[in-house]
């Protein structure tokens, strides 16, 4: 980063250079940024736990002890809550994906249904979260 | 005037296939999960013979591998969209890139594996 940072009409230094700080603190995300950046992070986090909930599938059709046993370890809270964070990854993914492919028709591409749609996303998601999570519990 | 194209070579095909067939397989997976996710709801309490006897059915069957095969299919143009966009390395790129294909091939295994037993 040997050049000098230059200060724009707006007094912004330039160019930006991206590190920790800034990612945390000093750029904010608008509401169709988070959709897009959680729509990444949800899927990441969907196919690295695939191999854990194969595994539970795995063994719950195995045998009616192994059942039992994944019903148990299931109930217990640390597991609990790692499912819950998947579903709610799951819900993230499954309506920001739709709203995707509306937007892959160009339906809904103006910034005010686009910011519309990606509060709707949120609701949307932690509502069925909320729901799926009751109904399992 | 010819047009100047420069392209790096990253491995990918710049088609339309994998953006499609991202969309599709999406579809695939949506209806699925909204099928099993009501029936769940609707259905009694929750044991081993209901369990077993939901997934005895062939047609549960062939769909939940669909719904896997699907699964990996969009996770692999996903996961490859990741490794191109922060993995800037090409050989570990490429290792990466096989290592996701081996492990969702397994998967789709392993669920034929898990149903037809």
């Amino acid at each position: 980063m040997s050049e000098a940072a230059v200060k724009t009409a707006a007094g912004k230094p330039r160019p930006k250079y991206l590190n920790l700080q800034a990612l945390l603190f000093e750029i904010r995300l608008p509401v169709t940024g988070w959709v897009s950046i959680l729509h990444r992070v949800s899927g990441a986090l969907l196919f690295v736990s695939m191999v854990w909930l194969l595994w539970m599938l795995d063994r719950s059709l195995s045998s009616e002890a192994a059942f039992e046993k994944i019903k148990h370890y299931a109930g217990l809270w640390p597991v609990k809550l790692s499912l819950l964070v998947l579903i709610w990854a799951y819900c993230h993914h499954f309506c920001a994906g739709i709203r995707y492919l509306f937007l892959d028709l160009d339906r809904g591409i103006d910034l005010a249904t686009a910011r519309l749609t990606s509060w709707i996303t949120f609701v949307v998601s932690f509502a069925f979260t909320a729901l799926l999570g009751w109904k399992l519990w | 005037m010819e047009a100047v194209v420069s392209r790096v070579v990253t491995g990918a095909r710049y088609g339309l296939r994998d953006w499609l067939a991202q969309r599709v397989t999406a579809v695939i997976m949506a209806v699925y999960s909204v099928i099993v996710v009501v029936g769940l709801i609707g259905s009694a309490p929750f044991s081993h013979e209901i369990w077993k006897g939901i997934f005895a059915h062939t047609w549960m069957r062939v769909a939940t591998l669909l719904f896997v095969a699907s699964l990996a299919w969009h996770a692999w143009v996903g996961v490859r969209d990741i490794l191109m966009d922060y993995v800037k390395p090409d050989g570990l790129r490429l290792s990466l890139q096989v290592l996701t294909l081996l492990v969702l091939a397994s998967f789709v295994g392993w669920t034929i594996q898990i149903l037809w037993r």
